[in-house]
Protein backbone atom coordinates (compact mmCIF):
# COMPACT_ATOMS: atom_id res chain seq x y z
CA UNK A 1 0.00 0.00 0.00
CA UNK A 2 2.75 2.12 0.85
CA UNK A 3 3.98 1.98 -2.34
CA UNK A 4 0.96 3.01 -4.11
CA UNK A 5 0.77 5.85 -1.73
CA UNK A 6 4.11 6.42 -2.73
CA UNK A 7 4.05 6.15 -6.63
CA UNK A 8 0.48 8.45 -6.37
CA UNK A 9 2.15 11.55 -4.62
CA UNK A 10 4.91 10.92 -7.01
CA UNK A 11 2.39 10.86 -10.04
CA UNK A 12 0.79 14.09 -8.70
CA UNK A 13 4.29 15.61 -8.28
CA UNK A 14 4.73 14.92 -12.42
CA UNK A 15 1.01 16.67 -13.19
CA UNK A 16 1.75 19.77 -11.14
CA UNK A 17 5.51 20.25 -12.27
CA UNK A 18 4.79 19.89 -15.80
CA UNK A 19 7.38 17.15 -16.40
CA UNK A 20 8.35 17.27 -19.96
CA UNK A 21 7.77 13.48 -21.30
CA UNK A 22 4.34 14.02 -19.99
CA UNK A 23 3.79 16.83 -21.75
CA UNK A 24 4.69 15.65 -24.89
CA UNK A 25 2.28 12.46 -24.52
CA UNK A 26 -0.42 14.73 -23.37
CA UNK A 27 0.14 16.65 -26.25
CA UNK A 28 0.33 13.85 -29.05
CA UNK A 29 -2.70 12.40 -27.58
CA UNK A 30 -4.71 15.50 -28.01
CA UNK A 31 -3.24 15.97 -31.65
CA UNK A 32 -4.13 12.50 -32.88
CA UNK A 33 -7.67 12.61 -31.06
CA UNK A 34 -8.80 16.28 -32.25
CA UNK A 35 -7.69 15.88 -35.48
CA UNK A 36 -9.82 12.45 -36.02
CA UNK A 37 -12.44 14.01 -34.78
CA UNK A 38 -13.03 16.89 -37.07
CA UNK A 39 -11.62 14.19 -39.53
CA UNK A 40 -14.48 11.86 -38.47
CA UNK A 41 -16.91 15.32 -38.42
CA UNK A 42 -16.06 16.04 -41.75
CA UNK A 43 -17.55 12.42 -42.64
CA UNK A 44 -19.81 11.24 -40.48
CA UNK A 45 -22.02 14.54 -40.57
CA UNK A 46 -22.70 14.53 -44.12
CA UNK A 47 -23.60 10.90 -43.89
CA UNK A 48 -26.16 11.47 -41.07
CA UNK A 49 -27.56 14.30 -42.72
CA UNK A 50 -27.73 12.00 -46.15
CA UNK A 51 -29.12 9.09 -44.08
CA UNK A 52 -31.85 11.40 -42.27
CA UNK A 53 -33.13 13.12 -45.26
CA UNK A 54 -32.59 11.43 -48.56
CA UNK A 55 -35.01 8.48 -49.21
CA UNK A 56 -33.17 5.86 -51.12
CA UNK A 57 -33.47 1.73 -51.26
CA UNK A 58 -30.83 0.24 -48.72
CA UNK A 59 -31.38 3.12 -46.52
CA UNK A 60 -32.52 1.04 -43.40
CA UNK A 61 -29.61 -1.23 -43.89
CA UNK A 62 -26.89 0.58 -43.72
CA UNK A 63 -28.10 2.80 -41.12
CA UNK A 64 -28.33 -0.38 -39.13
CA UNK A 65 -24.44 -1.43 -40.22
CA UNK A 66 -23.44 2.02 -38.89
CA UNK A 67 -25.30 1.79 -35.85
CA UNK A 68 -23.49 -1.81 -35.72
CA UNK A 69 -20.44 0.14 -36.39
CA UNK A 70 -20.21 2.05 -33.37
CA UNK A 71 -19.67 -1.13 -31.46
CA UNK A 72 -16.24 -1.68 -33.66
CA UNK A 73 -13.38 -2.91 -31.14
CA UNK A 74 -10.26 -0.31 -31.50
CA UNK A 75 -7.70 -3.68 -31.70
CA UNK A 76 -9.75 -4.85 -34.93
CA UNK A 77 -10.05 -1.03 -36.37
CA UNK A 78 -6.39 -1.34 -35.41
CA UNK A 79 -5.61 -4.57 -37.57
CA UNK A 80 -7.66 -3.65 -40.56
CA UNK A 81 -6.07 -0.23 -40.56
CA UNK A 82 -2.99 -2.05 -40.15
CA UNK A 83 -2.99 -4.45 -43.11
CA UNK A 84 -3.67 -1.41 -45.49
CA UNK A 85 -0.37 0.53 -44.45
CA UNK A 86 1.64 -1.92 -44.12
CA UNK A 87 4.05 -2.14 -46.24
CA UNK A 88 2.85 -5.12 -48.18
CA UNK A 89 -0.79 -3.55 -47.87
CA UNK A 90 -2.72 -1.37 -50.44
CA UNK A 91 -1.61 1.46 -48.90
CA UNK A 92 1.57 0.42 -47.83
CA UNK A 93 3.75 3.14 -49.97
CA UNK A 94 2.85 5.90 -47.85
CA UNK A 95 4.60 4.51 -45.78
CA UNK A 96 2.43 5.76 -42.17
CA UNK A 97 2.29 3.01 -40.53
CA UNK A 98 3.78 3.53 -36.61
CA UNK A 99 3.32 7.44 -37.34
CA UNK A 100 0.87 9.67 -35.88
CA UNK A 101 -0.79 9.99 -39.09
CA UNK A 102 -1.58 5.98 -39.15
CA UNK A 103 -2.83 6.87 -35.67
CA UNK A 104 -5.52 9.41 -36.87
CA UNK A 105 -6.49 7.39 -39.44
CA UNK A 106 -7.46 4.34 -36.98
CA UNK A 107 -9.44 6.77 -34.71
CA UNK A 108 -11.23 8.67 -37.60
CA UNK A 109 -12.29 4.92 -38.44
CA UNK A 110 -13.03 4.33 -35.08
CA UNK A 111 -15.33 7.60 -34.61
CA UNK A 112 -16.97 8.26 -37.97
CA UNK A 113 -19.60 5.66 -37.80
CA UNK A 114 -20.12 7.06 -33.83
CA UNK A 115 -20.53 10.43 -35.72
CA UNK A 116 -22.83 9.40 -38.18
CA UNK A 117 -25.13 6.99 -36.67
CA UNK A 118 -25.65 9.87 -33.74
CA UNK A 119 -25.88 12.80 -36.09
CA UNK A 120 -28.26 10.98 -37.99
CA UNK A 121 -30.68 10.58 -34.75
CA UNK A 122 -30.47 14.35 -34.18
CA UNK A 123 -31.17 15.62 -37.70
CA UNK A 124 -33.83 12.93 -38.32
CA UNK A 125 -35.94 14.53 -35.25
CA UNK A 126 -35.39 17.79 -36.40
CA UNK A 127 -36.03 16.99 -40.07
CA UNK A 128 -39.41 14.92 -39.09
CA UNK A 129 -40.17 18.70 -37.24
CA UNK A 130 -38.69 21.28 -39.94
CA UNK A 131 -39.43 18.87 -43.40
CA UNK A 132 -42.83 20.26 -44.13
CA UNK A 133 -42.46 24.05 -43.34
CA UNK A 134 -39.17 23.54 -45.68
CA UNK A 135 -41.42 21.94 -48.09
CA UNK A 136 -43.55 25.38 -48.00
CA UNK A 137 -40.59 27.59 -48.36
CA UNK A 138 -39.19 25.41 -51.58
CA UNK A 139 -35.64 25.27 -49.80
CA UNK A 140 -33.13 24.12 -51.93
CA UNK A 141 -31.73 20.47 -50.48
CA UNK A 142 -28.63 22.30 -49.57
CA UNK A 143 -30.28 25.11 -47.55
CA UNK A 144 -32.32 22.66 -45.92
CA UNK A 145 -29.78 20.29 -44.98
CA UNK A 146 -27.34 23.69 -43.88
CA UNK A 147 -30.14 24.79 -41.79
CA UNK A 148 -30.97 21.55 -39.92
CA UNK A 149 -26.92 21.51 -39.33
CA UNK A 150 -26.96 24.82 -37.59
CA UNK A 151 -30.03 24.39 -35.94
CA UNK A 152 -28.90 21.24 -34.40
CA UNK A 153 -25.61 22.54 -33.57
CA UNK A 154 -25.23 22.12 -30.02
CA UNK A 155 -26.74 18.42 -29.93
CA UNK A 156 -24.00 17.88 -32.92
CA UNK A 157 -21.50 18.98 -30.61
CA UNK A 158 -22.19 16.41 -28.03
CA UNK A 159 -21.78 14.27 -30.53
CA UNK A 160 -18.45 15.13 -31.82
CA UNK A 161 -17.34 15.26 -28.08
CA UNK A 162 -18.61 11.18 -27.60
CA UNK A 163 -16.56 10.39 -30.36
CA UNK A 164 -13.45 12.45 -29.37
CA UNK A 165 -14.08 10.98 -25.80
CA UNK A 166 -14.24 7.28 -27.13
CA UNK A 167 -11.26 8.24 -29.65
CA UNK A 168 -8.76 9.78 -26.79
CA UNK A 169 -9.68 6.75 -24.60
CA UNK A 170 -9.25 3.88 -27.13
CA UNK A 171 -5.64 1.57 -26.66
CA UNK A 172 -6.30 -1.06 -29.34
CA UNK A 173 -5.92 1.06 -32.15
CA UNK A 174 -3.20 2.95 -31.79
CA UNK A 175 -1.14 0.43 -30.25
CA UNK A 176 -1.72 -1.67 -33.35
CA UNK A 177 -0.99 0.93 -35.90
CA UNK A 178 0.83 3.18 -33.67
CA UNK A 179 3.55 0.94 -32.00
CA UNK A 180 3.96 2.86 -28.63
CA UNK A 181 7.41 4.23 -30.13
CA UNK A 182 8.80 7.16 -27.44
CA UNK A 183 8.75 10.56 -28.45
CA UNK A 184 7.19 9.37 -32.05
CA UNK A 185 3.70 7.26 -31.23
CA UNK A 186 3.68 7.09 -27.55
CA UNK A 187 0.17 8.21 -26.18
CA UNK A 188 -1.57 8.42 -23.00
CA UNK A 189 -3.30 5.27 -23.10
CA UNK A 190 -0.44 2.99 -24.63
CA UNK A 191 1.41 4.55 -22.15
CA UNK A 192 -0.39 3.96 -19.35
CA UNK A 193 -0.40 0.43 -20.18
CA UNK A 194 3.07 0.16 -20.71
CA UNK A 195 4.13 1.89 -17.79
CA UNK A 196 2.11 -0.85 -15.94
CA UNK A 197 3.65 -3.57 -17.12
CA UNK A 198 6.58 -1.78 -16.32
CA UNK A 199 6.36 -1.59 -12.73
CA UNK A 200 6.49 2.28 -13.24
CA UNK A 201 2.96 3.01 -11.47
CA UNK A 202 4.09 6.89 -11.08
CA UNK A 203 4.22 7.73 -15.14
CA UNK A 204 0.99 5.43 -15.50
CA UNK A 205 -0.98 7.30 -12.50
CA UNK A 206 0.20 10.64 -13.77
CA UNK A 207 -1.36 10.11 -17.41
CA UNK A 208 -4.69 8.29 -15.82
CA UNK A 209 -5.25 11.55 -13.87
CA UNK A 210 -4.95 13.72 -16.95
CA UNK A 211 -6.66 11.37 -18.78
CA UNK A 212 -9.66 11.44 -16.11
CA UNK A 213 -9.37 14.96 -15.81
CA UNK A 214 -9.71 15.20 -19.42
CA UNK A 215 -12.96 13.07 -19.43
CA UNK A 216 -14.26 15.16 -16.70
CA UNK A 217 -13.65 18.07 -18.90
CA UNK A 218 -15.60 16.68 -21.77
CA UNK A 219 -18.73 15.56 -19.84
CA UNK A 220 -18.88 18.81 -18.52
CA UNK A 221 -18.53 20.57 -21.45
CA UNK A 222 -21.58 18.72 -22.85
CA UNK A 223 -23.73 19.33 -19.93
CA UNK A 224 -22.81 22.64 -20.25
CA UNK A 225 -23.70 22.89 -23.53
CA UNK A 226 -26.92 21.64 -22.83
CA UNK A 227 -27.80 23.25 -20.21
CA UNK A 228 -27.14 27.11 -22.00
CA UNK A 229 -28.54 25.78 -25.31
CA UNK A 230 -31.76 24.71 -22.76
CA UNK A 231 -31.91 28.23 -21.27
CA UNK A 232 -32.02 29.66 -24.39
CA UNK A 233 -34.80 27.39 -25.89
CA UNK A 234 -32.48 26.17 -29.07
CA UNK A 235 -32.12 22.59 -27.76
CA UNK B 1 -44.72 42.88 -51.48
CA UNK B 2 -45.33 46.66 -50.51
CA UNK B 3 -44.60 48.76 -47.78
CA UNK B 4 -46.31 47.07 -44.62
CA UNK B 5 -49.13 49.40 -43.75
CA UNK B 6 -51.23 48.97 -40.50
CA UNK B 7 -54.79 48.60 -41.66
CA UNK B 8 -58.20 47.59 -39.63
CA UNK B 9 -59.72 44.42 -39.59
CA UNK B 10 -61.79 43.99 -42.96
CA UNK B 11 -65.80 43.96 -43.28
CA UNK B 12 -67.71 41.52 -44.49
CA UNK B 13 -68.91 44.16 -47.08
CA UNK B 14 -65.98 44.57 -48.71
CA UNK B 15 -65.93 45.31 -52.80
CA UNK B 16 -65.55 41.35 -54.23
CA UNK B 17 -62.38 39.98 -55.16
CA UNK B 18 -61.67 40.13 -59.53
CA UNK B 19 -63.43 37.36 -61.11
CA UNK B 20 -62.10 34.36 -63.00
CA UNK B 21 -60.88 31.29 -61.06
CA UNK B 22 -57.21 31.10 -60.37
CA UNK B 23 -57.02 28.47 -57.57
CA UNK B 24 -58.79 25.59 -58.99
CA UNK B 25 -59.53 22.13 -57.40
CA UNK B 26 -60.80 19.19 -59.64
CA UNK B 27 -62.50 16.26 -58.03
CA UNK B 28 -59.69 15.85 -54.78
CA UNK B 29 -60.43 12.36 -53.07
CA UNK B 30 -57.86 11.89 -49.87
CA UNK B 31 -58.17 8.73 -48.05
CA UNK B 32 -55.54 7.96 -44.93
CA UNK B 33 -55.36 5.36 -42.89
CA UNK B 34 -59.02 3.48 -44.62
CA UNK B 35 -60.87 7.12 -43.85
CA UNK B 36 -61.77 9.19 -46.71
CA UNK B 37 -60.80 12.76 -45.87
CA UNK B 38 -60.96 14.55 -48.79
CA UNK B 39 -64.51 13.49 -50.73
CA UNK B 40 -65.21 14.87 -54.43
CA UNK B 41 -63.68 18.52 -53.49
CA UNK B 42 -64.45 20.85 -56.83
CA UNK B 43 -63.46 24.47 -55.87
CA UNK B 44 -62.99 27.26 -57.75
CA UNK B 45 -61.31 30.18 -56.02
CA UNK B 46 -60.72 33.91 -57.69
CA UNK B 47 -57.26 34.53 -56.59
CA UNK B 48 -57.51 37.63 -54.55
CA UNK B 49 -59.57 38.42 -51.31
CA UNK B 50 -59.80 36.31 -47.98
CA UNK B 51 -61.63 32.92 -48.47
CA UNK B 52 -62.63 31.76 -45.41
CA UNK B 53 -62.64 27.84 -45.20
CA UNK B 54 -65.15 27.06 -42.55
CA UNK B 55 -66.51 23.66 -41.11
CA UNK B 56 -66.36 21.40 -37.96
CA UNK B 57 -63.35 19.45 -36.45
CA UNK B 58 -62.45 16.82 -38.89
CA UNK B 59 -64.23 18.31 -41.54
CA UNK B 60 -61.06 17.62 -43.44
CA UNK B 61 -60.22 22.12 -43.66
CA UNK B 62 -56.49 21.47 -42.77
CA UNK B 63 -56.20 18.54 -45.30
CA UNK B 64 -57.66 20.32 -47.85
CA UNK B 65 -55.19 23.37 -47.33
CA UNK B 66 -51.88 21.71 -47.95
CA UNK B 67 -53.56 19.93 -50.79
CA UNK B 68 -54.14 23.46 -52.18
CA UNK B 69 -50.60 24.44 -51.46
CA UNK B 70 -49.39 20.87 -52.86
CA UNK B 71 -47.73 19.47 -49.42
CA UNK B 72 -49.70 16.55 -49.96
CA UNK B 73 -50.72 14.99 -53.37
CA UNK B 74 -54.46 13.92 -53.63
CA UNK B 75 -55.37 9.78 -54.74
CA UNK B 76 -57.43 11.60 -57.71
CA UNK B 77 -58.03 14.94 -59.01
CA UNK B 78 -55.53 17.82 -59.58
CA UNK B 79 -55.24 21.15 -58.29
CA UNK B 80 -54.62 24.10 -60.39
CA UNK B 81 -53.14 27.35 -60.08
CA UNK B 82 -53.20 29.83 -62.62
CA UNK B 83 -53.60 26.53 -65.13
CA UNK B 84 -50.13 24.76 -63.92
CA UNK B 85 -50.68 21.94 -61.55
CA UNK B 86 -49.76 22.49 -57.78
CA UNK B 87 -45.90 21.67 -57.26
CA UNK B 88 -42.57 23.48 -56.45
CA UNK B 89 -43.42 25.57 -59.18
CA UNK B 90 -46.37 27.34 -57.27
CA UNK B 91 -45.96 26.48 -53.69
CA UNK B 92 -43.06 29.26 -54.72
CA UNK B 93 -45.36 32.04 -54.95
CA UNK B 94 -47.18 31.28 -52.16
CA UNK B 95 -46.88 30.80 -48.33
CA UNK B 96 -48.32 29.19 -45.76
CA UNK B 97 -48.57 29.13 -41.88
CA UNK B 98 -48.93 26.27 -39.78
CA UNK B 99 -51.40 25.84 -37.40
CA UNK B 100 -48.15 25.18 -35.03
CA UNK B 101 -45.35 27.36 -35.85
CA UNK B 102 -42.29 25.63 -36.63
CA UNK B 103 -39.78 28.20 -36.18
CA UNK B 104 -36.34 27.60 -36.34
CA UNK B 105 -33.69 27.88 -33.06
CA UNK B 106 -32.30 31.19 -33.83
CA UNK B 107 -33.21 34.72 -32.71
CA UNK B 108 -37.02 36.17 -34.64
CA UNK B 109 -34.81 38.91 -36.52
CA UNK B 110 -32.84 35.55 -38.03
CA UNK B 111 -36.02 33.73 -38.50
CA UNK B 112 -36.84 36.26 -41.00
CA UNK B 113 -33.20 36.59 -42.66
CA UNK B 114 -33.16 32.86 -43.28
CA UNK B 115 -36.07 33.28 -45.51
CA UNK B 116 -35.25 36.36 -47.33
CA UNK B 117 -31.78 34.97 -47.72
CA UNK B 118 -33.11 31.30 -49.13
CA UNK B 119 -35.03 33.79 -51.74
CA UNK B 120 -32.03 35.83 -52.25
CA UNK B 121 -32.23 39.02 -50.80
CA UNK B 122 -30.98 39.75 -47.75
CA UNK B 123 -32.49 42.83 -46.57
CA UNK B 124 -32.57 44.05 -43.19
CA UNK B 125 -34.83 46.98 -43.48
CA UNK B 126 -37.18 44.60 -44.89
CA UNK B 127 -36.56 42.35 -42.00
CA UNK B 128 -37.26 45.06 -39.66
CA UNK B 129 -40.09 46.86 -41.27
CA UNK B 130 -42.11 43.04 -41.38
CA UNK B 131 -41.09 42.39 -37.54
CA UNK B 132 -42.32 45.78 -36.99
CA UNK B 133 -45.74 45.26 -39.28
CA UNK B 134 -46.40 42.07 -36.77
CA UNK B 135 -45.51 44.12 -33.91
CA UNK B 136 -42.37 41.94 -32.65
CA UNK B 137 -39.85 45.07 -33.55
CA UNK B 138 -39.33 44.92 -29.83
CA UNK B 139 -38.49 41.48 -29.88
CA UNK B 140 -35.94 40.80 -32.62
CA UNK B 141 -33.34 39.44 -31.04
CA UNK B 142 -34.69 37.08 -28.44
CA UNK B 143 -34.89 33.23 -29.55
CA UNK B 144 -38.08 32.43 -31.39
CA UNK B 145 -39.19 29.48 -29.26
CA UNK B 146 -39.02 31.82 -26.08
CA UNK B 147 -41.80 33.70 -27.92
CA UNK B 148 -45.54 33.35 -26.33
CA UNK B 149 -47.81 31.33 -28.73
CA UNK B 150 -49.04 34.13 -30.24
CA UNK B 151 -45.92 36.02 -30.72
CA UNK B 152 -44.68 32.96 -32.12
CA UNK B 153 -47.68 32.81 -34.76
CA UNK B 154 -46.92 36.08 -35.55
CA UNK B 155 -43.29 35.26 -36.19
CA UNK B 156 -44.31 32.98 -38.80
CA UNK B 157 -46.62 35.15 -40.40
CA UNK B 158 -44.20 37.86 -40.97
CA UNK B 159 -42.03 35.23 -42.02
CA UNK B 160 -44.47 33.98 -44.78
CA UNK B 161 -44.93 37.52 -46.02
CA UNK B 162 -40.86 37.69 -46.53
CA UNK B 163 -41.22 35.23 -49.43
CA UNK B 164 -43.49 37.79 -51.05
CA UNK B 165 -46.50 35.06 -51.56
CA UNK B 166 -49.17 35.84 -54.61
CA UNK B 167 -50.89 33.66 -52.08
CA UNK B 168 -51.13 32.87 -48.11
CA UNK B 169 -52.38 29.92 -47.03
CA UNK B 170 -53.40 30.23 -42.64
CA UNK B 171 -54.31 27.09 -41.01
CA UNK B 172 -56.32 27.93 -37.69
CA UNK B 173 -53.05 30.48 -37.34
CA UNK B 174 -55.26 32.22 -34.37
CA UNK B 175 -56.20 28.67 -32.58
CA UNK B 176 -55.68 29.34 -28.72
CA UNK B 177 -54.29 32.40 -29.07
CA UNK B 178 -54.89 35.48 -26.50
CA UNK B 179 -57.24 38.08 -28.04
CA UNK B 180 -54.26 40.82 -28.66
CA UNK B 181 -52.60 38.78 -31.03
CA UNK B 182 -55.45 37.56 -32.61
CA UNK B 183 -56.20 40.95 -33.33
CA UNK B 184 -53.03 41.97 -34.63
CA UNK B 185 -53.02 38.73 -36.92
CA UNK B 186 -56.28 39.71 -38.46
CA UNK B 187 -55.08 43.59 -39.04
CA UNK B 188 -52.06 41.63 -41.20
CA UNK B 189 -54.11 39.39 -42.95
CA UNK B 190 -56.68 42.56 -43.80
CA UNK B 191 -53.38 44.39 -44.88
CA UNK B 192 -51.79 42.00 -47.06
CA UNK B 193 -55.21 41.26 -48.76
CA UNK B 194 -55.24 44.98 -48.84
CA UNK B 195 -51.77 44.82 -50.83
CA UNK B 196 -53.61 42.27 -53.51
CA UNK B 197 -52.04 38.58 -51.34
CA UNK B 198 -54.71 36.27 -51.65
CA UNK B 199 -55.53 34.78 -48.36
CA UNK B 200 -57.14 31.20 -47.97
CA UNK B 201 -57.94 30.94 -44.58
CA UNK B 202 -58.59 27.83 -42.23
CA UNK B 203 -60.87 28.50 -39.23
CA UNK B 204 -63.44 27.46 -37.12
CA UNK B 205 -64.52 30.64 -35.38
CA UNK B 206 -68.18 31.61 -36.80
CA UNK B 207 -66.85 35.32 -35.62
CA UNK B 208 -63.25 35.28 -37.16
CA UNK B 209 -65.18 34.50 -40.03
CA UNK B 210 -67.22 37.34 -40.29
CA UNK B 211 -64.86 39.84 -39.62
CA UNK B 212 -62.20 39.10 -42.87
CA UNK B 213 -64.01 36.96 -45.39
CA UNK B 214 -65.49 37.85 -48.39
CA UNK B 215 -66.05 34.31 -49.54
CA UNK B 216 -66.70 31.29 -46.97
CA UNK B 217 -65.73 28.00 -48.22
CA UNK B 218 -68.14 25.67 -45.81
CA UNK B 219 -66.35 21.90 -45.81
CA UNK B 220 -68.24 19.04 -43.86
CA UNK B 221 -67.15 15.14 -44.28
CA UNK B 222 -64.60 15.63 -46.69
CA UNK B 223 -67.31 17.81 -48.96
CA UNK B 224 -67.24 21.20 -50.05
CA UNK B 225 -71.58 21.48 -49.20
CA UNK B 226 -71.50 25.59 -49.74
CA UNK B 227 -69.31 28.26 -51.47
CA UNK B 228 -70.82 31.71 -51.60
CA UNK B 229 -69.90 35.42 -50.65
CA UNK B 230 -69.45 35.47 -46.97
CA UNK B 231 -72.70 38.46 -46.86
CA UNK B 232 -75.30 35.67 -48.51
CA UNK B 233 -73.32 32.59 -46.25
CA UNK B 234 -74.17 33.86 -43.52
CA UNK B 235 -77.90 35.50 -44.04
CA UNK B 236 -79.25 32.33 -45.53
CA UNK B 237 -76.76 29.53 -45.83
CA UNK B 238 -78.20 26.78 -48.11
CA UNK B 239 -77.49 23.78 -46.26
CA UNK B 240 -78.60 21.98 -42.75
CA UNK B 241 -74.86 21.36 -41.85
CA UNK B 242 -73.86 25.01 -42.05
CA UNK B 243 -77.33 26.09 -40.59
CA UNK B 244 -76.98 24.26 -37.42
CA UNK B 245 -73.00 25.09 -37.41
CA UNK B 246 -73.78 29.02 -37.69
CA UNK B 247 -76.51 28.76 -34.96
CA UNK B 248 -73.87 27.26 -32.56
CA UNK B 249 -75.11 23.87 -32.61
CA UNK B 250 -72.74 20.58 -32.36
CA UNK B 251 -71.92 19.43 -36.28
CA UNK B 252 -70.86 16.05 -36.49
Amino acid sequence: MQDFADAFARAVTLVISGDADLIEIVALSLRVSLTATLLACALGLPIGALLAIARFPGRGAVTVVINALMGLPPVVVGLVVYLHLSRAGPLGFLGLLYTPAAMIIAQTVLITPIVAALSRQVLEDLHAEYAEQFRSLCLSRRAAVGALLWDGRYSLLTVALAGFGRAVAEVGAVMVVGGNIDHLTRVMTTAIALETSRGELALALALGIVLMVIALGVNALVHGVHQSAARRAHA
Amino acid sequence: MHEPRPAGPAAATNPAPPAGPRLRAEAITLTQGGRRLLDGVDLDLAGGGITMVLGPNGAGKSLLLKVLHGLIAPDTGRVLWDGRPAGQATRRRQAMVFQRPVLLRRSAAANIDFVLRARGRRDRARRDALLAHVGLDAHASRPARRLSGGEQQRLALARALATGPELLFLDEPTASLDPASVLRIEQVVAAARADDTGVVFVTHDVGQARRLADDIVFLHRGRVVEHAPAARFFDAPASAAARDFLAGRIVV
